[in-house]
């Protein structure tokens, strides 16, 4: 019988990899070391250079399959590509990114596998095989045990650091032909977010606003102390249902999950369908006129006062300690 | 055009604070409130704002549990749903993302038997469990083609539909050919509240339980005995330390100090 592999799917979007890529290196790297299986990623799209990069960042071995089916993400094509590389390599762990695409490919792969899988997992054990990621909105931490050879999961952004590049470092690099069979999925057009805008997901540092900001206006200020913190802006539900920020900012129950090492909430009581989406946040920044309030409770470093009075102040800190003029 | 649409719905708790029974080490929710799961809301009032455009469309909400959810379906039904459909008996219970979906699968497979099925919505995922999973794993069970994270149907007919996915950089426009399934986000729709007509309409359905055996599942096919992952344990993640209140005579020594604080602590 071959060997079986750790295998990391790297999913390349709009030509690039996404930081989440080089999260699930390190955590295919600690497998691999753990049950001492070699770490295959295969990466969906890119060319031969930036594979080469996988094996720079840990990867024993690099597959990829490129063409113009993979270059922009179909649910039915990629998780053909996908298939074909485990039918080939019988990866024991395969791992995603826990992203939209990365969780629909899953959900594909682990059905055609006869695979179970478990999602935006945030811990594994080699050791026992199981895994734990959060249930109930992340008031409960589950330990997920797996019943079947190959075990499918998508990694949490943010748990696992980037694996470093290391210049030069060897490993074969092959490509997997692939044919794309039919799909009942035609790619038509992508709309950017706009220029700037860092993603939360991949957010280490976040600034957020709940209805304390007030009004669309008040969001400025957010957007001007994320700028100054080269941070991510996010909202609570709150805010985004009262029209003052588009929904792809909402954090929270029915928004995105974050885990940035800071996480700064302005003016955020702290309901719990907002704590859902940020409690594992490293650090947690609270300023808030209500000393009492849930999120004052969460926070590592708390602040009682008027937003609009002390944001200003902190971005003028900011500047100033980084040597920058400082506006009247 | 008439439409045949199936929506996925679920009973969940409608707490988040749910406690975790010492004796299995597993969630404890026997005597909780159970509602519709949120998210399921919007895929419901999708499937009912395209039935109130295309006249002819039917509306089939469709869930797996206990006997008791019927209250689910009778809830979907009475915001716009024409039918529902239970999947339930002790064969069926206790099973994970892969199991469940199989189960709905096999429903859907057997109502496009009556009558071929255009579109399958599902809500992004639910409030108890949070994987996400079971619709775009039904996609896979029924070999359709699927797109989780829709903000928007730009538009629908009997062969085909435009949706509009939200990706973490952007929105994907993508068209696919019907029957395919599609999952739901929040900013897709505000859900309406059931109207009295539509709480008449649920009281009087009549709403049919098919089972493992109906559905054509073998035993080891199904609920826990056809599951891939277990649920070993769940414990309260661990409290977070106590935190510091920063605070000086003036707003401006506040933020110095708050500042200070975050380059000490290497955050900035």
């Amino acid at each position: 019988m071959s060997q079986q592999k750790i295998l990391v799917v790297a999913l390349m979007q709009r030509g690039a990899a996404s930081p989440a890529t080089y999260e699930l290196l390190t955590a295919g790297r600690s497998l691999a070391n753990a049950l001492k299986q070699p770490l295959v990623a295969f990466q969906v799209g890119g060319t031969a250079e930036s594979a080469r990069e996988l094996v720079e960042r840990g990867a024993d071995r690099v597959l990829w399959s490129g063409g113009a089916a993979l270059q922009d993400f179909n649910d039915e094509l990629h998780a053909q590509a996908v298939l074909a590389a485990a039918a080939q390599e019988k990866p024991s762990w395969l791992l995603l990114p826990a992203s939209v695409a990365g969780r629909s490919l899953a959900c594909r792969v682990a059905v055609k596998l006869g695979a179970g899988l478990a999602t935006d997992v945030n811990e594994i054990d080699p050791a026992s095989g199981t895994v734990k990621r959060s249930h109930y909105s992340g008031n409960l931490q589950a330990t997920m045990e797996f019943k079947s050879e190959v075990r499918v999961v998508t990694v949490q952004g943010m748990v696992f650091p980037q694996a470093p590049r290391q210049a030069g470092r060897s490993g074969e690099v092959a490509e997997l032909a692939f044919a794309p069979a039919a799909a009942g999925m035609e790619f038509l057009s992508f709309q950017a977010e706009e220029a700037g805008e860092i993603d939360l997901g991949g957010a280490e540092r976040i600034v957020s606003g709940g209805r304390g900001v007030g009004g669309p206006d008040g969001f400025k200020l957010i957007r001007d102390l994320a700028h100054a913190l080269g941070a991510a802006v996010a909202a609570s539900r709150a805010a985004v249902d009262s029209g003052w920020i588009p929904y792809r900012h909402q954090v929270g129950l029915t928004g995105r999950t974050v885990r940035p090492k800071l996480y700064v909430a302005c003016g955020i009581s702290g309901q719990i369908q907002h704590l859902a989406g940020m409690s594992t946040a490293g650090s947690i920044v609270a300023i808030n006129m209500d000393p009492e309030c849930p999120m004052m409770q969460q926070a590592t470093i708390s602040v009682v006062g008027d937003m609009f009075e002390l944001i200003p102040l902190v971005i003028a800190e900011i500047k100033k300690r980084r040597g920058a003029p400082v506006a009247a | 055009m008439a439409l045949n649409i199936v929506v996925c719905v679920k009973n969940t708790p409608s707490t988040l604070a749910v406690p975790v029974d010492a004796a299995t080490g597993l969630p404890k929710t026997a005597g909780l409130v159970f509602a519709m799961n949120p998210f399921d809301e919007y895929a419901v009032e999708e499937a009912v704002r395209i039935k109130e455009k295309n006249p002819g469309t039917t509306v089939t909400a469709l869930a797996l549990g206990p006997e008791s959810d019927h209250a689910v379906l009778r809830d979907a039904i009475s915001r716009g749903c024409d039918a529902g459909v239970l999947l339930s008996g002790p064969e069926l219970q206790g099973g994970d993302a892969f199991a469940i979906s199989r189960a709905l699968a096999a429903a859907i497979k057997k109502l496009n038997g009556q009558k071929p099925v255009h579109l399958l919505l599902f809500g992004k995922n639910t409030n108890d469990d949070n994987s996400g999973t079971v619709g775009g794993q039904v996609a896979a069970w029924l070999d359709w083609p699927g797109a989780l994270s829709v903000k928007k149907i730009e538009s629908i007919d009997e062969s085909s539909a435009v949706l509009w996915r939200m990706m973490e950089d952007g929105v994907d426009k993508v068209k696919v050919q019907l029957p395919a399934a599609v999952g739901t986000v929040k900013e897709i729709n505000e859900p309406r509240v059931p109207s009295l007509r539509g709480k008449m309409a649920a009281k009087k359905a009549s709403i049919p339980t098919w089972t493992a055996a109906d559905l054509a599942l073998k035993p080891e096919d199904a609920g826990a005995a056809g599951a891939r992952v277990k649920l070993a344990r769940s414990s309260a993640p661990p409290p977070r330390p106590a935190g510091t209140r920063i605070a000086g005579a003036t707003a401006a020594q506040t933020a110095e100090k708050l500042v200070a604080t975050l380059v000490e602590r290497k955050l900035i």
